[in-house]
């Protein structure tokens, strides 16, 4: 039971970096980036890929981030710059993505079995009695300096203008700034940590499965929408860590699904099901007739 | 100060809706002046600012701005000089932010938007009088979003956000057109009084006709893409309200409307 709840503690976490990057694209800037199916994995395929060539897996997690925000930031190019509709930007990068994974890794799924992971690293430092915990620490550090990283981003001068592009793109204008550079910044940010939380998933369980970014977009903006709406009284915790909680019920209610009997492969359409009626009824709690995700 | 020079501009050109709305228009407004633009439904005032803000592009002719050709200039670096205030009051300013933080972007326009903090924390006194002098309450409210604001309180927002850093010209899109008669009174003396202090170049569209007597030393009627009045200083003073209705009447008779 116990080793349950750990698990999805650990996998809530990890996922609630893919949360805070959704939480960007998606609520920030109103753009449902479906880049983030490729860039998940693009971060396991560069993580598997250095530590097989023996590089630290502390400086794979920092080289996942900056492929991520390449790939993000060519998605707002192809937007901004090229005026190829969002979705369809996201839908083109995911897909260039899948053959840039493979040729990174050089297969569809490969197995770091006995390589130094950010985890083997980390037991070292630590008594044995918390040895079964030590990839939950590692985790939660991660999770824990990317949120504040975040938070510390978006109080900054920078920080402002990317939550004001989404806002009301008139006023970047109005400052004299360009709002396409700054889609193009908040879209690497937001690859950027999916691509992380892609390469510590990646070492976590130890394997690269070129697969694993199906569905990452949906469940990212699932956490935040549970985040923003069934959180939204508790007033003490700020927007990020409530999209990382968020992930946190997402996969505890996932996990319950699949011990009540349901295969994992059912999940996607619960999931979507689910979430129509997450966005539905929340439109008509806040009596919206905008248009919905 | 501003200089529009034989400025053409069809919609839809080559298709059965093609309307042509500017023919070799022509338009000076020296440094200083505050140019009021009266003129009916459609008669071509906003497309008059898009032009000149760089949010729609000329087909033919330039447009100078303090000497400088912007005719092939985007909005954003037109933005450096010229600020703009619409008739929506959300566009103008931030709803997620609070008005602290709406000030401090605004404040830091013509400076790098960068890595340090965003919150103008020093400058926090300065707004508060800024604010205390509308009488409407805001600089008690520094820190709660834009959101919740009043249209009337936002558009004063939007105002001052928009003088913050005093523009070369200053854009009004029927900016109080919005707001119930006595908001729109206060927004429209905030204008004037900003105006005055800091002597910004001003083209104000209006619905108005007492705004356009009352204010300004130069007014403009606007009809299908041509300034058909134009008068300045004196001659302005004697127009009354009536005057320029009677010319609005004529106008409409001859087009047999
Ligand atoms: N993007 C556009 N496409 C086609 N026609 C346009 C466009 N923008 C403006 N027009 C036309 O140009 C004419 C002038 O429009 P404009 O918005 O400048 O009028 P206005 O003087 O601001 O009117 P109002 O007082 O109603 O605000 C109108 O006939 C309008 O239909
Ligand atoms: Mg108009």
């Amino acid at each position: 039971m116990l080793g349950i709840i750990t698990g999805i503690i650990e996998q809530g976490l990890i996922f609630g970096i893919v949360a805070l990057g959704i939480n960007i694209s998606y609520r920030i800037l109103n753009f449902p980036d479906l880049s983030v199916d490729g860039t998940f994995p693009l971060g396991a395929a560069v993580t598997s890929a250095l530590i097989l060539l023996g590089v630290n897996p502390w400086i794979c997690l920092l080289a996942s981030f900056f492929a991520g925000v390449l790939a993000g930031a060519l998605t707002g190019v192809l937007n901004v710059h090229l005026r190829i509709k969002d979705l369809l930007s996201g839908i083109l990068m995911m897909t260039a993505l899948y053959s840039v994974n493979y040729r990174v890794v050089g297969a569809p799924n490969k197995f770091l079995m006995g390589e130094t992971t950010i985890f083997t690293t980390a037991g070292r430092f630590l008594p044995a009695s918390f040895l079964p915990y030590a990839p939950l620490l590692v985790i939660l550090l991660i999770t824990i300096v990317a949120k504040l990283v975040l938070d510390w981003y978006l109080r900054t001068k920078s920080g402002f203008l990317l939550k004001s592009v989404g806002d009301n793109e008139g006023l970047v204008v109005a400052l004299a700034q360009n709002p396409g550079k700054i889609k193009i910044i908040g879209l690497a940010i937001a690859n950027g940590l999916v691509a992380l939380a892609g390469s510590v998933n990646c070492q976590r369980i130890v394997q690269f499965d070129i697969s694993s970014g199906v569905g990452t977009m949906v469940m990212g903006l699932a956490a935040v929408i549970i985040g923003t709406t069934v959180l939204k009284k508790l007033s003490f915790f700020n927007l990020t860590t409530k999209v990382i909680i968020g992930m946190i019920i997402y996969k505890a209610c996932i996990t319950i699904a699949i011990a009540s009997g349901l295969q994992s492969s059912d999940m996607n359409f619960i999931i979507t099901v689910l979430f129509v009626v997450t966005l539905v009824s929340n439109d008509m709690l806040a009596g919206r007739r905008k248009e919905r995700a | 100060m501003l200089e529009l020079k034989d400025i053409n501009k069809t919609f839809n050109k080559g298709t059965v809706n093609e309307k042509v709305l500017f023919s070799d228009f022509n338009l000076q407004i020296p440094k200083g002046q505050f140019v009021c633009v009266v003129g009916s439904n459609g008669s071509g005032k906003t497309t008059l600012l898009n032009v000149v803000s760089g949010d729609m592009f000329v087909d033919s002719g330039k447009v100078f701005v303090d000497g400088e050709d912007f005719t092939n200039l985007k909005n954003f670096v037109r933005a450096k000089k010229i600020a703009r205030v619409f008739q929506n009051p959300a566009m103008g300013t931030c709803p997620s932010m609070t008005i602290i933080e709406n000030l401090s972007i605004a404040d830091n326009k013509l400076r790098p938007f960068n890595l340090t903090k965003g919150l103008n924390t020093k400058r926090r006194d300065f707004y508060k009088t800024t604010l205390q002098q509308l009488g409407l309450g805001l600089e008690n409210r520094l820190d709660t979003k834009v959101a919740t604001l009043s249209g009337g309180q936002r558009q004063a927002l939007a105002l001052i956000m928009a003088t913050l850093v005093t523009p070369d010209l200053l854009l009004l899109d029927e900016h109080t057109a919005a707001l119930d008669p006595k908001s729109s009174d206060i927004v429209m003396e905030l204008t004037q009084k900003i105006i005055e202090e800091k002597k910004i170049t001003t083209l104000m569209v209006t619905h108005n006709l007492r705004y356009a007597t009352q204010y300004g030393n130069r007014c403009i009627m606007m009809h299908e893409g041509t300034a058909v009045l134009d008068v300045c200083d004196m001659e302005k003073k004697n127009q009354s309200i009536d005057d320029l209705l009677k010319i609005f009447n004529e106008i409409s008779i001859e087009c047999g409307n």
